[in-house]
Formats: C-alpha cells, sequence, structure tokens
C-alpha cells in the first residue's frame, strides 16, 4: 500500500498517496487546476506553465502537473500572481493563434477556448507576428494545422510513450518552433498507424479528424457509451450520434480498459454501420441457391435442427466450434461451455491460435 | 646543463584567429634559417587577448618577455633583436618578466588560480602540468582521504559553482553521492554558449589536465562510475586537446580502472553538443547526452537523484572543477581566505566590448567593478566615457556607472540586479544605445529559446517585437508598462533559466536608463544617436576639411563637396550606413 500523505490545498485538507502529483490529488478532491499540456495518458510534462501552482516555502511557482506533493505541502492555486500569469499564458497563445473559433472543428471541445472564456480573455494585447503555415492534408484521416497548434507537446508523446510509432517531434527553435513529421514527409510515409490517438488528445483543433468534419458540434450530438466490437479487448466507446448516425468515436479517459485509447478500427472503423451492403437480418438459403429474408426464431431452429441431425447420425465429436477474436472472454468462455456441456465435444477452438 | 633558450607562441583560438599560426610557422623558418638552437613550443591562451598574437622569449640572462601583436612580417626583426643580439624589441614589449610595462596591470592586478597554468603551461604535455604538481590534488585524494572527507574539504572552501547559479559545490556533491544508484555519473558542462564568454574554452585549450582532474576527484567524492565532458562542437581545439588528455591521464593512470591503486574506477567520454545555448542547461543537458532534443524538464526531480538514464548525476562547470585540485593540494582555508563571507576564491570574467584591454580577468571575489574594468582592462577605448556594464550574458544585467563600486560577488550583483552568470562583462560606452542593447540580448534569448515553454517562446518574441519597435521610433507610451509586465510574469512563469532570465537585461536597463527609452518613445530620439531610423547624419561645415574620404566610400553616393571644401550629405539617399562617420578623421561627421 502506498503511504498516504495529508497536505493542504486552498484551505482545504486533502489526502494524497506518495508518488501523486498535486493535480492528481486536487482533481480528486473536486479541485480545479487547468491545464493545457496535461494528458493523464502520458508522462506529464511541465510545458504549458497555466497549472503553477504556489507551495509554501518555495520560491519558484511550481507546475501542479509536475509537482509531486510532500507531506503537509500547503498549495494556493490561484491568487494575484498566480493568474496574471496565467493570463498573460493564454493572451500570449492567443496572439498566435487564428481565431476562427467560428469554424473550427473543436469548437466546444477545445481546452484554450474554455480558459480564455474563464479568465476572461478576449484578444491578445501584444499584437505581433503571428505564423501561417499551410494546413497539412496529406492523408484521408488526419488533417493538421499548424497555425493553431500550441506546441504541448501531447500528440509528439502520446506517439512516442502509448502507441510506440514516434510519428512526430519538435523542429526548429525560439518563435519558429514546430511539431511535424521528419523532413515534413507526409504522414502515409511516416511510420503513422493512423490510430488518431494523437487527435484524441490534441487540446485544441491542430489535429482533426476528416471523418468527422462538419458532423456537427458536440452540443448538437448525442453521446452514447458502447463496447467496441472489434476484438476481444472490449475498449470503452463514445458513440457521437446525430439523426441516429454515428458521425465520431472517442473513448472515455476515466472508463473502461483503454482509459481514453483507440486503435486504428475502434477509433475510425464506423462507416460500415450504415453501409448498404450490411447484413442486418438473418437469411436461409433456399433450395434454388437464393437467401431469402427471415426471422431469428425461424434461423436458430433451422440451425438447431441440422446440427441434431448430424450429431444423432455422426456423434458428437463430428462437430467442431471455431470462435472469434472479437467476442468477448465471456463469449468465449460460453461458447466452449456450449460445445462441451450442449453439443458434447472438446473440438473447440478459437482463430487466435490458427 | 645550460637550459636551452625557447620561444612560445599562444596558440589557443584567439591566438589562431589571430594569425598565430602563421607567426609560428614564421619563427620556425627564421629559426632554421639562423640555425639557432631554441626550443619552440605552444601554449594556451594567457587572457590578453587585446594583443594578440602573443609570442614569449625566454633566453639566458635576459628576462621572460612577452611580446603582443606580432604578425608574420614582424619576426625576423624580433628574433635578431632578443635572441641573436639579446636586446629587448622595445616597440613590441607586452610584459617583462618583473618588470613595469604600460600593460603589465593587465596581469597584475589579477588573483589567478584557474588560469594559472594558461599560456604557461604546454596544455598537450601531461609532464609540463605533472611538474607543477598535476595530478597531487588526485594523488592527495585518493590515497588519503575518503571520499566524504573530499566533499567536506570541497564544502568547507566554499566553492561556489561558476556555471552561473552559484550554488554550494560541496552540498550539491554531497546530494549526489547520498542518492541511491546503480550507476552514477560525473559530468563536466563545457557547453559555454553566452554571446561573449570564452573562459571556458580557453582553460581547456590552456590546461584541459586541470579540468580532468578536478573532474575526477569529483568523480571520487561522489562515487562516479561513468563521466561524460559536454563540449560544444564549436570547439574543436578543447575538444583535440580534452582527448588527448583523457588518453595521457590515462596511460599514466590517472584515469581508467583501479586509478592510482586505489580501487576506484572511472571512464570519461566527451560527448559533443551541436551548439544549441539551451543545451547548457543541465535537464536539456542530460536529454542531448540521451541522444534526444534538448529540451528542458522542469525540476524536482533535480539531477542529483535522477539524472541520466534516470541515474544520480552531478552536473559541474569548467570552471568550477578546474578549482578543485588547487583546493585539494592547497587546502580549503587557503581558498576560503580569498574573496567575500558568501563568495570564496576568484572569478574570471571575459572582458569585451569597448574596455581598452579586453581578454580574460581572474580576480578575487569580492573585486570592485571598477577595479575589473579599469584597473585589469585599463578603461575605455579611445578614453570615452563609460556608460554601462552587461555583466552575466544574455541573462544577466546591466549596471551602470553610479555601480561601478559593486563588488562582483554573488550577493551583491543580483541585488544590483545582475547576476555573476558565467562571467561575461560587455563593456559598452556612451555610443550604445541601451534599449538596442537590450534588444540585442533578447534577440539571441528568443532565438535561442527552445520552445517548449509559453512565456519563453512566445513571451521573449512580443518583447522583442516591443523593443525593436521602439528602436524604430514607433514605441507606443504604453510599451515600456508592457515590457516591464511581460519581463515579470515570463520571469515567473518560464520553465527553465533561459526564459527565467531573459528579461534581467530588459528590466535592468530600464531600471537604469528608463531616459533613453523614454526619449526613443516620447522624444523619437536616440540618445546615443545609433537607432537609424531616429538618427540623421550631418556634416559640421566647420570641422570638414574637405579630404573626401567619406564621399569615397559613401555605398550611395549620398555625400557630395568639392576637393578641400566642406561636404554635405543627401538625406534622400543617406541609407545611415555609418560609414562617414566610422570614417572621417576630423569629427566631422555628426548625428541628430
Ligand atoms: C540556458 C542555460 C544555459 C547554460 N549554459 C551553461 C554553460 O554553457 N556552461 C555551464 O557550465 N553552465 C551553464 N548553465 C548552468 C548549468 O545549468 C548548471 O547550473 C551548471 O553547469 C552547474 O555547474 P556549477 O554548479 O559548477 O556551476 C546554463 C544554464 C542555463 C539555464
Ligand atoms: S495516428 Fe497514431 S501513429 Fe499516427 S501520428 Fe497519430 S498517434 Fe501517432
Ligand atoms: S498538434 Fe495539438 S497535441 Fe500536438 S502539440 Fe500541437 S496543440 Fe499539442
Ligand atoms: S524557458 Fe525557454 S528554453 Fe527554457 S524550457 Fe521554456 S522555452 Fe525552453
Amino acid at each position: 500500500m502506498s503511504e498516504d500523505m495529508k497536505l493542504t490545498i486552498d484551505r482545504r485538507k486533502c489526502v494524497g498517496r506518495k508518488g501523486q502529483t498535486i493535480v492528481e490529488v486536487a482533481r480528486e478532491n473536486d479541485i480545479w487546476i487547468p491545464t493545457l499540456c496535461f494528458d493523464e495518458r502520458m508522462e506529464p510534462y511541465g510545458a504549458c506553465r497555466v497549472c503553477l501552482v504556489e507551495v509554501e516555502g518555495a520560491r519558484a511557482l511550481l507546475p501542479a502537473c509536475t509537482a509531486e506533493i510532500t507531506p503537509d505541502m500547503v498549495v494556493t492555486t490561484s491568487n494575484e500572481r498566480i493568474d496574471s500569469i496565467r493570463r498573460t499564458v493564454i493572451e500570449l497563445i492567443l496572439s498566435d493563434h487564428p481565431k476562427d473559433c467560428l469554424t473550427c472543428e473543436s469548437n466546444g471541445s477545445c481546452a484554450l477556448q474554455d480558459l480564455a472564456y474563464r479568465y476572461g480573455v478576449k484578444e491578445s494585447s501584444f499584437g505581433g507576428e503571428a505564423h501561417s503555415y499551410h494546413l497539412l492534408d496529406d492523408n484521408p484521416v488526419i488533417e493538421r494545422d499548424p497555425d493553431k497548434c500550441i506546441l504541448c507537446g501531447r500528440c509528439v508523446r502520446i506517439c512516442e510513450e502509448i502507441v510506440g510509432a514516434g510519428v512526430y517531434g519538435f523542429v526548429g527553435r525560439g518563435f519558429d518552433t514546430t511539431v511535424g513529421t521528419p523532413y515534413e514527409h507526409p504522414l502515409e510515409e511516416s511510420p503513422c498507424l493512423f490510430c488518431g490517438q494523437c487527435i484524441s488528445t490534441c487540446p485544441v483543433g491542430a489535429l482533426a479528424s476528416k471523418l468527422s468534419k462538419g458532423a456537427g458540434r458536440p452540443w448538437e450530438l448525442e453521446e452514447t457509451d458502447t463496447t467496441c466490437p472489434y476484438c476481444g479487448v472490449g475498449c470503452t466507446l463514445t458513440l457521437w450520434t446525430r439523426d441516429n448516425k454515428v458521425v465520431n468515436i472517442t473513448a472515455p479517459l476515466d472508463r473502461g480498459v483503454n482509459r481514453g485509447n483507440l486503435c486504428v478500427k475502434g477509433r475510425f472503423g464506423f462507416q460500415y454501420i450504415d453501409s448498404p451492403e450490411r447484413l442486418k437480418h438473418p437469411m436461409i438459403r433456399g433450395k434454388d441457391g437464393r437467401l431469402r429474408k427471415t426471422s431469428w426464431n425461424k434461423a436458430i431452429s433451422l440451425v438447431t435442427e441440422r446440427f441434431s441431425g448430424i450429431v444423432e447420425k455422426h456423434g458428437a465429436d463430428a462437430v467442431g466450434g471455431l470462435s472469434s477474436a472479437r467476442c468477448t472472454n465471456e463469449e468465449n468462455y460460453l461458447f466452449q461451455k456450449f460445445m462441451r456441456a450442449v453439443v458434447g465435444t472438446n473440438n473447440v477452438d478459437h482463430c487466435a491460435r490458427l | 646543463m645550460k637550459k636551452k633558450d625557447k620561444v612560445v607562441v599562444g596558440l589557443a583560438t584567439c591566438g589562431i584567429a589571430a594569425g598565430g599560426v602563421e607567426v609560428m610557422d614564421e619563427i620556425a623558418r627564421e629559426l632554421k634559417k639562423r640555425r639557432l638552437d631554441v626550443e619552440l613550443d605552444e601554449t594556451g591562451c594567457i587572457g590578453c587577448c587585446f594583443a594578440e598574437v602573443l609570442v614569449d622569449f625566454e633566453k639566458e640572462g635576459m628576462p621572460r618577455v612577452t611580446y603582443g601583436d606580432v604578425r608574420p612580417e614582424d619576426v625576423p626583426a624580433l628574433v635578431e633583436s632578443h635572441l641573436v643580439n639579446g636586446k629587448i624589441l622595445k616597440e613590441k614589449v607586452l610584459l617583462i618578466e618583473g618588470r613595469k610595462t604600460t600593460e603589465a596591470d593587465f596581469l597584475k592586478k589579477q588573483t589567478r588560480i584557474v588560469l594559472g597554468n594558461c599560456g604557461i603551461l604546454d596544455p598537450e604535455d601531461i609532464e609540463d602540468y605533472m611538474g607543477i604538481g598535476g595530478y597531487e590534488g588526485l594523488r592527495k585524494a585518493l590515497s588519503g582521504m575518503t571520499p566524504e572527507q573530499v566533499r567536506k574539504e570541497v564544502l568547507d572552501s566554499g566553492l561556489r559553482g561558476r556555471g552561473g547559479a552559484g550554488f554550494p559545490t560541496g552540498a550539491k556533491w554531497n546530494f549526489c553521492a547520498r542518492a541511491e544508484g546503480e550507476d552514477k555519473y560525473i559530468v563536466c558542462n563545457a557547453d559555454e554558449g553566452d554571446p561573449g564568454a570564452f573562459m571556458d574554452r580557453s582553460v581547456l585549450e590552456g590546461d584541459p589536465h586541470a579540468v580532468l582532474e578536478g573532474m575526477i576527484i569529483a568523480g571520487y567524492a561522489i562515487g562516479a562510475t561513468h563521466g561524460y565532458i559536454y563540449c560544444r562542437a564549436e570547439y574543436p581545439l578543447a575538444v583535440k586537446r580534452l582527448k588527448m588528455a583523457i588518453r595521457d591521464a590515462t596511460g599514466k593512470g590517472f584515469l581508467g580502472s583501479d586509478i592510482l591503486g586505489s580501487g576506484y574506477s572511472l571512464d570519461i567520454i566527451i560527448k559533443e553538443g551541436a551548439g544549441a545555448f539551451v543545451c547548457g542547461e543541465e535537464t536539456a543537458l542530460i536529454a542531448s547526452i540521451e541522444g534526444v532534443r534538448g529540451m528542458p524538464r522542469p525540476r524536482p526531480p533535480f539531477p542529483a537523484n535522477k539524472g541520466i538514464w534516470g541515474m544520480p548525476t552531478n552536473i559541474n562547470n569548467v570552471e568550477t572543477l578546474a578549482n578543485v585540485p588547487w583546493i585539494i593540494r592547497e587546502g580549503a582555508g587557503k581558498f576560503a581566505r580569498l574573496g567575500t563571507k558568501g563568495s570564496k576564491g576568484t572569478k574570471v570574467f571575459c572582458l569585451t566590448g569597448k574596455v581598452r584591454r579586453g581578454g580574460l580577468a581572474e580576480v578575487a571575489m569580492g573585486t570592485t567593478l571598477r577595479e575589473v574594468i579599469f584597473g585589469v582592462g585599463g578603461g575605455i577605448k579611445n578614453d570615452r566615457p563609460f556608460k554601462a556594464v552587461q555583466i552575466g550574458g544574455p541573462s544577466g544585467g546591466c549596471l551602470p556607472a553610479e555601480l561601478l563600486d559593486t563588488p562582483v560577488d554573488y550577493d551583491s550583483l543580483p541585488a544590483a540586479g545582475a547576476i555573476m552568470g558565467s562571467g561575461g562583462m560587455v563593456i559598452v560606452d556612451d555610443t550604445t544605445c541601451m534599449v538596442d542593447l537590450a534588444k540585442y540580448f533578447l534577440t539571441f534569448t528568443q532565438m535561442e529559446s527552445c520552445g517548449k515553454c509559453t512565456p519563453c517562446r512566445i513571451g521573449t518574441k512580443r518583447m522583442l517585437e516591443i523593443l525593436t519597435r521602439i528602436c524604430e521610433g514607433k514605441g507606443e507610451p504604453e510599451d515600456i508598462e508592457r515590457l516591464e509586465k511581460l519581463a515579470v510574469d515570463i520571469k515567473d512563469g518560464s520553465l527553465c533559466a533561459l526564459g527565467g532570465t531573459a528579461p534581467n537585461p530588459v528590466l535592468t536597463t530600464l531600471r537604469y536608463f528608463k531616459d533613453e527609452y523614454e526619449a526613443h518613445i516620447f522624444d523619437k530620439r536616440c540618445p546615443a544617436g545609433l537607432c537609424s531610423e531616429l538618427v540623421t547624419f550631418h556634416i559640421d561645415p566647420e570641422k570638414c576639411n574637405g579630404c573626401t574620404v567619406c564621399a569615397r566610400n559613401c555605398p550611395t553616393g549620398a555625400i557630395t563637396g568639392e576637393k578641400k571644401e566642406p561636404h554635405g550629405i543627401d538625406q534622400e539617399k543617406c541609407i545611415k550606413c555609418r560609414e562617414c562617420l566610422r570614417r572621417c578623421r576630423f569629427d566631422a561627421v555628426y548625428t541628430v
């Protein structure tokens, strides 16, 4: 068991565990600390500087996302000094950021917008040069808009730390630093798996899914949690639907085995749902070789009847069962139980063994 | 046996840049021609950069003489006079051992521990170093002292890090020694990236074994298993001499396994950095050694606990380490007697800018700025008035004449708004515009920002834009306030000390030279006559005697006038290149 530690955040007594950071304990206690470069899936990074907090006894402000708690720590998450820096940071980011929220894909789900709103920053008072790069549209799935990038490094880190592909890196120095692929090669020529993990972590609209472009604002869509049907891992998905059509898929950070992570199929493989070629009813092939629509009852009865016939005539071992990796463990368990107990054979296997 | 006569040429990077190799070749040719049996040697930089190329002559029966500003064509006369006729060639003398010369103050007013051997020893010969007690400190530490005792000795000496932050070295070693890890690393930070700083290069080129010895002692004190020297690739001579030093020290058993039979082992690898200023920052340096982009990360965890490959790591600056053998050899007490209460020993400064004798100045801590600039440096070039000194490079501050009596130590400088930093001193006279100076340093920091954190990446850019428009006469009344606010938030909000100190030049120039900012903003005037958008060039007809030099050198033909008649400048054509101002020998060109 890890050690409990008492500390005070904004005059509130809290208890955390050794090794936790200030942000983690604050969130467990419903104390809000703004973040931009923080994503609990990755190692903390401490770059954006909006999570700076004051810790009693420390001269410098500490990033709450990287600073670990210590016994009897006293933390202040907001005061004039802190808020001044936060406001300046937001203004500085906005001074080099397009103000086209009206048409931005991330309107309504943008961490920068939320912070500007919260701190009442309408525009930057600094003015000055703003970058104007080209939109990077070099593949069917991911669109990159470097103008909107706030250089939080989340895409760089998720691709490196979680996906293991290491597609992006920082390029250049100073004001002209950017995030990009080696030698600016298109994503398709990189080790990219098109898992879209980078889109999932981008706090602004710099990375967007082309499959969901223009499909609707978060508040126009309906959210439904479900389990991904593609494999036995059973990742938790949130389907975003509009008029009963799935327009986007994300994964919640706080639930499921996947904790926000998805692979290319789970995240982007949803167009088949409305495909006209999709089988939606059971069908029985007639003597003429043609498939005809039927009811589940009739279809299952037919299967039962035929299998029973085979078992009666040739014995249970004449039947074998092959289960799918797309089923859950529970379903696979039930399947082998069915084969052994109901059909009466041990001829049961699983595609993942092939 | 009679000691052989000797000629020694200063061949550090500065000497080479000034033509030292050509001078050396010429001397060799001359000696051969005259069949003189004289030893010809090279050495590092003695610090008199203002008088490169430097050549020392040692002849039986004569004092040792250092000749300065030696060019290849001076060689025959020098050899003839000094070596053949036994007469000192007065015109070229810089220093004569034991005698007062005009430039003797440069060295006399210094206290040399770190630079003691620079420009004297042959840095490529380990025997030379051993001859003056080199590696005796290491022998003493390994044979008679426990690692704790070594750490205590350094702690008692009061040595503080010379890389910028001034953290007590002994305390730092204790942290690392007490941290747990399978491996431990000792790193020498030789990334020296501050504009105007070259003391580390001079030490590495002039006395590489001292740094190596200090590093091995430090390694022993903290229990390091591996060592790295992180040296910028722009210092090829330093890298070459370090490689030789490592090879020779290993050959003598000072490095490698079972050093001097003590059971302690250490290997040292040179890692060349690609010249990013930020890679001098400890955590970025570690990232760079690990092979990734050099970007700082927040501390804690400190390198002492989690450094290279997550192992305890101790990073020290070149000059810090070069002090260590002396401390062990001579004792902490002797070191602690030099300096002030909170700052012990000496500090090497690089005098550059408008100072008369630019170069390396090693002085006891607590020496005043005045003594350094006027005593060692000989005051301002061309006897112009002193205006300010920027101390500590781009992270430091700019101090005015009223503060010339500030002692240089770790307490007084920060109190005045500057820092010791790595020890760069850029001295400026009345022709320097302070807004322009601040702009210069901010241009550097903005360019070198690693881009990781917002305040530094975008904030310094915005400050730079404001400074630029002030210099162009487009400053707004609110700009001073904007600069001040940004400066405070960038200082407070940046991840590493690059951003954390970047606003210092602006803050100090605002503090001590606010009138210059105001003149630019409100009167659209540059008091130093430097900001080209705010000045116009004119010729004083009283002073102009019509020599035509300006007219002949003006790139746009803006200057016209008859020979021997006062000239005039066509403001439409003038591009403010300052050429006429530089060329006129009668002081007739002036700016408004
Ligand atoms: C941007 C930046 C650049 C630095 N560059 C150097 C450098 O070139 N050399 C150096 O010794 N220290 C440099 N430092 C300071 C080091 O981070 C570190 O404090 C020092 O090497 C520690 O050694 P010391 O304790 O012996 O001074 C730099 C710091 C920063 C923030
Ligand atoms: S889609 Fe996946 S693999 Fe491709 S860059 Fe994004 S995170 Fe990396
Ligand atoms: S693209 Fe998005 S996630 Fe990546 S660095 Fe830019 S803002 Fe951050
Ligand atoms: S302060 Fe500047 S150099 Fe340091 S981490 Fe931030 S951006 Fe990089």
